[in-house]
């Protein structure tokens, strides 16, 4: 373990912990904004600058290794007025309309702004102005409102093992962008989206509903494979807004494009709703209840069992169950019917 | 005749641009029709725009040496060889008119030459001409005789600093990098030189990349790398095929490769080009360059001699510090803290330009005095006007004024005035230069340069230049000296790297000691130099026009009127202030205020 000072409150962490890490432990709240405890540390916004001890100007607390007997400050006019002024830049190259932008409410520089308090910026002058390209059916971008914290392409790169966008240019006319500066084609898993921090990012399928007011949040697992991410549905009225997920689960807030983005089944006239069986033959399916249908199928099986033998039948179970289904389905056909004819799609 | 003739032709990428191959191939030709036994013409000088010695302008410098004597002339072209051949060389009669004057002998007898002595004696693509002036005896003693922990002793007890920008001492920064466990570790030569107008390290590796090789296998086997890459500019592509014949030759004569000189110790050269963004010369960016990465700068702790290139112990030195090496191993490290001042060891390369006699590329020792570099090597201001202001350290540097003339210029010297050293740029200026502008300039570059990795290099900077650009064009307001150095403050202590971190370096200097200029800006809207073309006013002085009628031809928007042998005038709304009819007055008329 490492004992250190932060703004003279004692704290230890382990050996390879960040200042920002052992501050956080002792609940210091320290801005950040291209920050993200999933990711590697990046020291790009600036914001999350403190004091040490023995440096000769502010450092980073995110990239700086926590050691033995630091000593640090994380408040102090000078850091403040840096960090404001950073703040004050990124907002004097933002376009000011937070009342119609789809991240109102859920965007960090909203927040810094409101922090800081700054209304305006004492730092106008040319604004970027890129050209939207955007044909992809899932990722909206809106790239005036990028203030270049690297996240997505750190996700898409860390997590995803993807790559699908990086930077370009330099300076000023610096930009993330698919290689070439082409439609974004890849997974479409969203993560990028989640991270985030403004409004430069959003999903396209989010359009048309509320931000924050009149939204219901839903806790609920994502059902379509085993993994069972814990996903949080944003619903309007009966419809689906968006769907996110908590960081503080297993899923660790990631998610690929079935649970981000496959949701709109929830609502369509063609989903079953019950299970159907064809009562005659040459008939149409018709609906029926859960008891009748498993009824219908045990008796069939049995059937078959006991005419052609077990081996005459055989299970394939689908990757959406989860271990215990799995092991229940497998179970059910060799204790049960007592065949050794079983399988799992994802074999496959 | 048996004499030994040498004729050293300057065929640096400045000496071939002046018509050096030309001149070469000029004297092949005279050789072989007239036929001069014995005669050797050499390739010889490196220095671009500067010749074989650093005398810039002067190209193409050739050296006509018989026997044990020695001329120089210079701006030599073709069509002189055929007079020099006849006459120096068969009649043995030097050509008085063309030879070099005084002033070339003042430049060079004031300097102090460690790295540039050799440049333009020996042929740089030769091992053996290397070697022939005691090339790789350093690398063999320390093989030899030397442990690794000793070599980190001299170099430390040398007191030789980093070339390259921040001045960190060399010897320690090795044996922070020794001092960790690794099962590899790696040297890095940085050479990007990214610094408008600076060339030091390209002339370096054009003139003697041997030494640059043999610094590195000295300090690859200090710290214990067998594996070291050359980071260097494509934009240097004679710099670059010179090093790869370099690397050939001493891959072959065993000075690198397996079991080097004969003892167990390995090592690998790579050059690794680089696609000329100057903060790829940022250590942190040129480790990620290398691994393929965008060059982006990594925050810092930790340092790359903890975990650098693919995360292993790595060090990096600029090509100019890696130079210095053989020298002090081989004449020892009390010989280099003779040279120099207190805390800085050693010479310098400068290049100095500007508004100056002799431009060029000079070495100085330590501590010399700014007023000796501009008056005794420099031969002073050009056109004698006014000195007003040096720029040193490049785009992280600052702006010192006539107050600091007797400044020693090392590292400490130069920080103490709110300059760097840098990598040794140095931009003489004068009364007409406008330092308002100065700085638009510098940052300008470093606007373009940032890598926006980090918000307030990324948008400070741009924010900086478009004050500076409205101060200029006489939209600047009396808030924004304020807001000026405030901002340049904050981008300089809240930046990621040593760009953003130097970059306001410019406008804080020239704000500190040319406020007045910045003022006259704004609240008089007049630009001091006569630079800022928006501040100016054109108007023709009735008692000199003589009514011929040039400035009105050459106006392009027509805002000059007038008859024939009467006096015309300017229409200051249609004029756009290109100066065209200050250009074309022959008779003073028309001024600009
Ligand atoms: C923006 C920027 C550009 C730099 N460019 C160069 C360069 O072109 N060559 C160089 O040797 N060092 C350059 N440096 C300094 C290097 O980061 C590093 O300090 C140096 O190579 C270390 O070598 P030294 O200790 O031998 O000086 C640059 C630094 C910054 C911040
Ligand atoms: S949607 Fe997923 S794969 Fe596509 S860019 Fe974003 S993170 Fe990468
Ligand atoms: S200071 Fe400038 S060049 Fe350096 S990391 Fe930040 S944006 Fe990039």
């Amino acid at each position: 373990m490492i004992s250190l000072t932060i703004d003279n409150q004692p704290v230890e962490v382990e050996a390879g912990a960040t200042v920002l890490e052992a501050a956080r432990k002792l609940r210091i709240d320290i801005p950040t904004l291209c920050h993200d405890s999933r990711l590697k540390p990046h020291g790009a916004c600036r914001l999350c600058i403190v004091e040490i001890a023995g440096m000769p100007k502010p450092v980073t607390s995110c990239t700086t290794p926590a050691t033995e007997k630091m000593v640090v400050t994380t408040q102090s006019a000078h850091l403040n007025r840096l960090r404001k002024t950073t703040v004050e830049l990124l907002l004097s190259d933002h376009p000011n309309d937070c009342m119609i932008c789809i991240g109102s409410g859920d965007c960090k520089l909203q927040e810094l702004a409101y922090r800081f308090n700054l209304r305006g910026s004492r730092f106008r002058g040319k604004m970027r102005a890129h050209d939207r390209i955007d044909e992809n059916p899932f990722v909206q971008r809106d790239q005036n409102k990028c203030v270049l914290c690297g996240l997505c392409v750190r996700v898409c790169e860390e997590i995803q093992g993807v790559g699908a966008i990086g930077y370009a240019n330099r300076g000023f006319e610096s930009k993330i962008t698919p290689p070439f500066e082409k439609e974004l084609s890849c997974e479409f898993c969203g993560q990028c989206i989640a991270v985030c921090p403004t409004g430069a990012l959003s999903g396209k399928l989010w359009v048309g509903y509320p931000r924050q007011q009149g939204l219901e949040k839903t806790e609920t697992t994502c059902s379509y494979c085993g993994c069972g991410c814990n996903l949080t549905l944003h619903t309007y009225g009966k419809s689906i807004a968006k769907v996110t997920s908590r960081q503080d689960n297993h899923n660790r807030g990631w998610l690929c494009v079935k649970g981000r983005f496959g949701y709109e089944f929830v609502t369509s006239n063609e989903r079953l709703t019950t299970p159907l069986i064809r009562r005659q033959k040459g008939g149409s399916l018709e609906p029926a209840s859960w008891e009748e249908a498993l009824d219908l199928v045990a008796s069939r099986l049995l059937d078959i069992k006991s005419k052609h033998g077990p081996d005459a039948v055989g299970g394939l179970a689908s990757a959406r169950c989860t271990n215990e289904e799995g092991y229940l389905f497998q179970k059910m056909f060799r204790a049960g019917i007592g065949t050794n004819n079983v399988d799992h799609c994802a074999r496959y | 005749m048996s004499r030994k003739i040498t004729v050293n032709v300057c065929m640096g990428t400045g000496g071939i641009a002046a018509g050096g191959s030309t001149v070469m191939e000029a004297f092949r030709q005279e050789f072989a029709e007239v036929g001069v036994d014995n005669a050797r013409v050499v390739e010889k000088c490196r220095l671009h725009k500067v010749g074989c010695r650093g005398f810039c302008a002067r190209d193409v410098l050739v050296d006509i040496a018989i026997d044990d004597q020695s001329w120089t002339y210079q701006y030599v072209d073709e069509k002189m060889v055929k007079r020099l051949v006849a006459e120096h060389i068969l009649d043995n009669k030097p050509v008085e008119q063309w030879l070099v004057g005084d002033d070339y002998h003042t430049f060079h007898d004031n300097q102090e030459k460690i790295i540039l002595g050799v440049l333009g004696h020996i042929d740089p693509e030769s091992i053996d001409e290397y070697i022939g002036i005691g090339g790789y005896k350093a690398a063999e003693k320390v093989l030899a005789t030397m442990t690794p922990q000793d070599t980190i002793e001299e170099i430390k007890r040398s007191g030789l600093r980093g070339r390259g920008g921040a001045g960190f001492p060399t010897g320690l920064k090795w044996s922070f990098c020794a001092a960790n466990q690794a099962d590899r570790r790696y040297i890095i030569c940085n050479a990007d030189e990214g610094d408008p107008g600076a060339f030091m390290d390209r002339s370096v590796i054009e003139g003697n990349p041997h030494a640059v090789i043999e610094g590195m296998i000295i300090g690859a086997y200090a710290i214990g790398a067998d594996t070291g890459y050359i980071y260097i500019r494509a934009e240097y592509p004679l710099a670059v095929q010179r090093l790869k014949i370099a690397l050939a030759a001493a891959k072959e004569r065993g000075f690198l490769g397996k079991g080097i000189c004969g003892s167990s110790f390995d090592l690998d050269l790579k050059i690794k080009l680089g696609a000329g963004a100057f903060v790829c010369g940022e250590e942190t960016a040129l480790i990620a360059s290398i691994e393929g990465e965008r060059g982006m700068p990594r925050a810092k702790p930790p340092f790359p001699a903890n975990k650098g290139l693919w995360g292993k112990p790595t060090i990096i030195n600029n090509v100019e510090t890696l130079a210095n090496i053989p020298p002090i191993i081989n004449r020892g490290a009390e010989w280099f803290t003779s040279i120099g001042s207190e805390k800085s060891k050693g010479t310098k390369v400068i290049a100095l330009t500007g508004k100056i006699r002799n431009t060029g590329l000079i070495e100085i020792p330590m501590g010399m005095p700014l007023k000796k570099i501009i008056y005794d090597i420099g031969g002073g201001i050009e056109g004698d006007r006014l000195f007003k202001a040096v720029q040193t350290g490049g785009p992280s540097g600052g702006c010192i004024p006539q107050q600091h003339i007797d400044l020693p210029v090392d590292y400490e010297g130069l920080k103490s005035v709110g300059s760097m050293m840098g990598s040794g740029g140095m931009v003489v200026l004068d009364e007409t230069d406008c330092m308002v502008n100065i700085a638009k300039f510098f940052l300008t570059f470093t606007q373009e340069e940032s890598c926006g990795k980090c918000v307030p290099c990324r948008i400070g900077t741009k924010r900086l230049l478009e004050i500076l650009t409205r101060i200029t064009e006489g939209e600047g307001k009396p808030s924004d000296l304020d807001l000026l150095q405030e901002l340049a403050e904050d981008v300089r202590d809240a930046s990621l790297c040593g760009l953003g971190m130097s970059a306001p370096n410019p406008v804080l200097s020239t704000l500190k000691y040319f406020r007045h200029e910045y003022e006259a800006h704004i609240f008089q809207k007049k630009c001091p130099a006569k630079v800022c073309s928006k501040l100016l006013t054109f108007y023709i002085r009735p008692d000199h026009c003589v009514g011929c009628g040039a400035c009105k031809k050459a106006c392009a928007v027509k805002a000059i009127s007038g008859e024939l042998k009467q006096v015309h005038q300017v229409d200051q709304a249609l004029c756009i202030k290109c100066g065209s009819c200050f250009d074309a007055c022959k008779f003073n008329a028309v001024i600009k205020e």
